[in-house]
């Protein structure tokens, strides 16, 4: 079944946590991954490549440059998921 | 049909003996940050990259595979004229004709070897070790000496913040020789050719007879998250596959050699490999850059002078790069 938004804010919140050390309540849709979360280039792909996994979804890397925000890619999963 | 005679080669091949050689200049973050806008804490970060050696007009692509090749030579417990075969791995000698391995075959007075050079990016240093192995399991040599030289800062755009701070220069060389059991394990190889634009010169030489003078000398760019994701998750697969072709698991590996390409990707390998703690891993970047083919035999080298990693030990090696490419395979420290 296919997650709620809260859910893929959720999810991403854990992944963001254990990739790039920020806390869990940081995370929010409004919220950019490079300049309020402190998410280098290099960590958003191992970001990408974590919620592919835990979303079941593909994100191919003309696409990760799009994904601005926390709402960017739950918007994003939310539409491509399967 | 003639009966053609079985070659007549060792039952296994090992390497014997390697050797680096790193240019005496030593270019820390600082230089480079005078063509950039850039901060030395940027690049740590982005890269572990704190200083990189950068050659000198002296320090010639033949001059320094001579020199790493001696130190190889030596540690091999050789003698030059044994070596029947010089394989060099560069992309950036700038004289496609002669190869450079004839000259560097003649310079540490090797006779007569068969002397060639390859084109394998980062990968380079394993499709040469493949290669020679091939050669001595056949009896077509009897040694073989296998290089990987760079001078990458003569392809770098110092006014790139991408990719100013990345490259480095130097040799590193083993010894290929016969062995009585397998102390090379299968090579997992192969290329990605619809990722070639993926990291890549920028114009190719004829852009100067066809065109005029382009604005900038061509350099390496590439794109960087594409790399790194590639690096990072599909060469973690590869580097599985041949631990799995090598009937290594993981409390049999000591030490881990992937190509000094940036210590992100280094990090996120071993995390995604989920290699245990005991596990050595060369983290030659620091110092070095990335020197491309010299990068895996350069960190060999340094683990075995430190004592991090000694004779006998069971290393995965994996490079991967330009192409793009890739070779990984089980060898036995020298």
């Amino acid at each position: 079944m296919a997650a709620t938004q809260e859910e893929i804010v959720a999810g991403l919140a854990e992944i963001v946590n254990e990739i790039a050390g920020i806390p869990v309540e940081d995370v929010q849709l409004d919220k950019s991954f490079t300049d309020d979360l402190d998410v280098d280039s290099l960590s958003m792909v191992e970001v990408v490549v974590a919620a592919e996994e835990r979303f079941d979804v593909k994100i191919p890397d003309d696409d990760v440059k799009e994904l601005k925000t926390v709402g960017d890619a739950a918007d994003y999963i939310a539409k491509h998921q399967s | 049909m003639s009966k053609i005679s079985p070659s007549k080669g060792a039952p296994y091949a090992r390497i014997m003996g390697v050797g680096g050689y790193r240019p005496t200049r030593v270019v820390p973050n600082e230089v480079i940050l005078e063509t950039i806008d850039s901060s030395d804490e940027w690049i740590r970060s982005r890269s572990g990259i704190a200083s990189r050696h950068w050659a000198s007009p002296e320090e010639t692509v033949a001059a320094m595979s001579i020199e790493a090749a001696g130190k190889a030579i030596a540690d091999a417990g050789v003698t030059p004229e044994q070596i029947d075969a010089v394989i060099v791995s560069t992309v950036s000698h700038f004289k496609q004709t002669p190869a450079i391995a004839t000259e560097i075959a003649h310079g540490i007075g090797a006779g007569k070897p068969a002397a060639f050079d390859i084109s394998a990016g980062c990968a380079g240093f394993g499709y040469g070790l493949t290669l020679a192995k091939g050669m001595i399991v056949d009896g077509s040599a009897g040694h073989v000496l296998v290089i990987g030289v760079e001078r990458l800062s003569d392809l770098t755009d110092l006014t790139d913040r991408a990719t100013a701070f990345l490259f480095g220069d130097g040799a590193g060389a083993v010894v290929v020789g016969p062995a009585k059991e397998p102390m090379m394990g299968p090579t997992v190889w192969g290329s990605e050719g619809d990722k070639a634009q993926t990291i890549r010169q920028t114009e190719p030489w004829t852009a100067y007879r066809d065109g005029g003078r382009p604005e900038k000398f061509p350099a390496i760019a590439q794109e960087g998250q594409s790399v790194f994701r590639w690096a990072v998750f599909e060469m973690a697969k590869v580097a599985q596959q041949a631990l799995d072709a090598a009937g290594i698991g993981p409390a049999d590996l000591d030490v881990f050699i992937p190509h000094q390409a940036n210590m992100r990707i280094i990090d996120s390998m071993v995390k995604t490999l989920k290699l245990p703690e005991s596990v050595t891993v060369a983290r030659d970047v620091e110092t070095t850059g990335n020197t491309s083919a010299a990068s895996i035999p350069l960190a060999m080298e340094r683990l075995l002078a430190t004592g991090k990693a000694k004779s006998g030990d069971t290393a995965l090696v994996i490079g991967f790069g330009a192409g793009l490419v890739y070779a990984a395979t089980v060898v036995t420290l020298p």
